[in-house]
């Protein structure tokens, strides 16, 4: 794996590496040929107008298509993996990509803290001897709870949400829910952290705080965050690397900095078909920037 | 000022009020004028037919006027409600009651019971009306009974930790309570075997949230499992019973497999095709499985290896001469109504205990969302034929009971409405609650039981009781789900309600 020593952003290992990733639906192209590499420990961004194929890459990444044509390949510190050969569910199982979902996707009528120790699936189940175990409560079994339980519990306090653990998750606000499903995904341990729309229809306030929690994920967990993104003041505010496509393709790649003053970039958010695409401010933002 | 406004409107509601019932009771006649109204009796062995339609229009009348007194109560004008319904509730039943001279007069159905169905809707909106009025206002007791209802699901299942216990130690006891005689033991055996299976299917319903419509073929594959393993190779019944178990659990990992990829109500259409097809084999195999005539002199349980036997074999022992005690034909209906007790219990506390576990967590993640289980890294396949495995195991187990209780197998017991009974336990009582399934299977198969006198109404009130159930309490009986883990105690914080 030559390429996988290849440094991008200084120092850092790549850590995701696409190339040529193509998904085609009957006859429409939603991702044509796109390749760009995440590096490790950094966060990375993919941005673009609505329908520039976003949400597919990332179902693509997480298992959830299987792409038409390209590759995907994790160099993880426990190993490599070529995702796009991989079983849906193995991805969070062996690779450890986690992921979050654009529409939130928690089990509503478990607890915040169930949600917690679900996630930790795998790991309880290898306790529990697959079930042998676990039935009749050997303190094997009852060891790995406790360990899972206090995970869980770290993450609860890091989301603030632990005097809030034996609720329903349905019944929590939605700015804590979009939290929960982030600890959910942190909870199976991953090396690569994929949020989709992480801070849609969150408050000026919580996004701030989101910006906050996944800097702290990026720096105490010391693992990488790909996100979609429409609010740019969390794409700005918090990546250190970001993707833009554009109707299936990808027309810029870089820093913020560079990303902000690109002309293509500039041109597919403002240009003449998808200005209502952003919110003024946001656009003027954008333009401004530089 | 808005009960003033409200009292300033009350007369443009009466003629809606009126029109409504009128359409109410239209509805009425024309959906009971043939179906009720025209009656085949069998005369002199020819068949013929007699109306009924006068019941018919009192009948349309009358819902009619009970669709006005509900609608005038809720529309803030109880007392006139009141005033009507306490005057035909009262008359008809002091007529019922007391009876007089031409009662048959008075009277505007020929049967008694519908009578009384009149006597108890005019109580009920009697009640409602005064209840309104007591309050003072038009709301009536219909969102309050709902939080009450959750109310009293809540305590229960707070109390199920003391309720659970009580319960077995009154089943355990019940065959040596003074009302305990065979009829009442047969009938507890019949729902303790109701219980189980609600248990188990409970586990594939109620927990993975795979909606099976075909239980019964587990059932049917338990039964003919201990049938032919006792009856051609001799086999004991505590040897058997593991068998059985995991013939059906096999089973269920057949059926498992091509149902992988469905949910809900695709997924209930193979099962229901599932359960129909084990039946017809069944019926259609009859060298193997001896066809509709099923099997035959199934070996009755014995305690352990010892039989339950007036004159048992010179040099053998016998139940009664085991414990010195005098035969009695009763022994082995207890034996048999503790054994189904232990086998009941023993699903009981295998589904308490693995909810507590990954794979039970995992079921009831996989029923909230399967796309979240699959990001989280949680094998689908596996998880879900995991459940259809288990759940089939202890109908297998069910049906062993079945088959050494009953001492014939034909595939007669195994239709559909078994199934559809089964499902109905489990839905009625609470998808995973355990104590709602167990108090379901006495009210679906107990009362019935205990009912028969009532013949034709029956299956009208089973009816009727399930319809008001799924209005009251859509989501089961004790549909309150706790927590399988606590950060907090018990004390802690308490969740919201929405």
């Amino acid at each position: 794996m030559s390429d996988a020593t290849q440094t991008v952003n200084g120092d850092r290992q790549t850590l995701l590496e696409v190339e040529h990733l193509t998904m085609r639906f009957g006859g429409l192209v939603a991702v044509n040929d796109v390749s760009f590499s995440a590096a490790d420990r950094k966060i990375s961004a993919i941005i673009g107008p609505n329908g520039a194929g976003k949400t597919t890459v990332f179902n693509c990444l997480t298992g959830f298509y299987k792409p038409t044509v390209g590759r995907m390949a994790l160099h993880a510190r426990h190993g490599d993996f070529l995702l796009e050969q991989m079983d849906g569910f193995r991805i969070g199982q062996k690779a450890m990509v986690a992921r979050t979902f654009q529409n939130i996707r928690l089990f509503p009528r478990m607890s915040v803290l169930e949600n917690l120790i679900v996630a930790q699936h795998n790991e309880l189940m290898r306790a529990s001897l697959y079930t042998v175990v676990g039935l009749f409560n050997l303190p094997r079994y009852s060891r790995a709870e406790k360990k899972a339980v206090e995970l869980a519990r770290h993450w609860l306090e890091k989301i603030r949400l632990t005097d809030r653990a034996d609720w329903e998750a349905g019944n929590l606000p939605y700015g804590a829910q979009r939290r929960l499903e982030i600890a959910r995904a942190m909870c199976t341990k991953p090396v690569l952290l994929c949020l989709d729309e992480p801070a849609a229809g969150l408050n000026p306030r919580e996004s701030a705080e989101l910006n906050e929690l996944l800097l702290a994920i990026r720096d105490d967990d010391q693992i990488a965050i790909l996100l979609i993104e429409h609010d740019m003041s969390v794409v700005m505010g918090i990546s250190d690397h970001i993707v833009v496509l554009d109707y299936g393709r990808k027309i810029a790649d870089g820093d913020p900095e560079s990303i902000r003053n690109d002309p293509n970039v500039i041109r597919a958010y403002l240009g003449e078909e998808e200005d209502e695409e952003l919110p003024p401010q946001v656009a003027a933002d954008l333009a401004q920037g530089s | 000022m808005v009960a003033r406004a409200e009292a300033l409107a009350k007369p443009l509601v009466i003629p809606t009020l009126l029109k409504q019932s009128v359409g109410a009771a239209l509805i009425t006649l024309v959906l009971t004028s043939l179906i009720v109204g025209i009656k085949t009796v069998d005369t002199n062995e020819a068949l013929s037919f007699i109306t009924r339609f006068p019941s018919v229009a009192w009948a349309s009348i009358g819902v009619g006027l009970a669709y006005l007194g509900f609608g005038l109560v809720r529309s803030g004008l109880p007392l006139a409600a009141l005033i009507a319904s306490l005057a035909v509730a009262v008359a008809q039943g002091s007529v019922l009651l007391w009876g007089g001279p031409a009662k048959e007069l008075y009277l505007p159905f020929e049967d008694p019971v519908v009578n009384w169905v009149v006597v108890i809707v005019a109580g009920i909106i009697a009640s409602r009306a005064a209840v309104a009025l007591h309050r003072g206002d038009g709301t009536t007791a219909a969102p309050a009974g709902t939080a009450l209802g959750d109310r009293i699901a809540r305590s229960f299942n707070r109390a199920s930790r003391l309720l659970g216990p009580l319960l077995i130690a009154f089943a355990v006891t019940m065959p040596f309570m003074p009302f305990a005689n065979r009829r009442v033991v047969d009938v507890a055996t019949l729902v303790a075997t109701y219980v189980m299976l609600g248990w188990g299917l409970n586990i594939v319903v109620g927990l993975a949230g795979l909606l099976d419509l075909g239980y019964v073929a587990f059932y049917a594959v338990g039964a003919y499992s201990y049938s032919m393993f006792a009856t051609y190779m001799g086999l004991s019944f505590w040897l058997c019973l593991p068998l059985a178990g995991m013939i059906a659990a096999s089973f269920g990992v057949l059926l498992g497999f091509p149902v992988l990829r469905l949910r809900g109500d695709y997924l209930a259409i193979v099962t229901l095709g599932f359960g129909e097809m084990v039946r017809l084999i069944l019926i259609n195999w009859w060298w193997f499985t001896g066809g509709p005539n099923g099997i035959n002199n199934v070996p009755r349980p014995s305690f352990f290896g010892i039989p339950f036997e007036r004159n048992p074999p010179e040099g053998h022992w016998s139940f009664n001469t085991l414990f010195g005690i005098a035969y009695s034909s009763n022994h082995r209906v207890v034996f048999l109504y503790y054994l189904i007790l232990g086998l009941a219990l023993l699903t009981c506390l295998f589904s308490y205990r693995i909810r507590r576990l990954p794979i039970g967590r995992a079921w009831e993640a996989l029923r909230e969302d399967e796309t979240a289980c699959r990001a989280l890294g949680i094998n689908p396949t596996n998880t879900k034929l995991t459940a259809f495995a288990i759940g089939a195991m202890f109908g297998g187990f069910a049906g062993s009971f079945f088959a050494t209780r009953q001492g014939f197998v034909s595939p007669e017991s195994f239709t559909f409405l078994e199934s559809a009974v089964i499902l109905a336990i489990v839905v009625l009582g609470g998808m995973g609650s355990q104590v709602g399934v167990a108090l379901a299977a006495v009210v679906l198969i107990g009362m019935p039981e205990f009912f028969r006198e009532l013949a034709g109404y029956r299956m009208l009130a089973f009816g009727i009781g399930m319809v008001l159930i799924m209005i009251w309490r859509p989501r089961g009986l004790l549909a309150v789900r706790d927590p399988t883990i606590r950060l907090h105690p018990r004390a802690g914080p308490e969740p919201a309600k929405p």
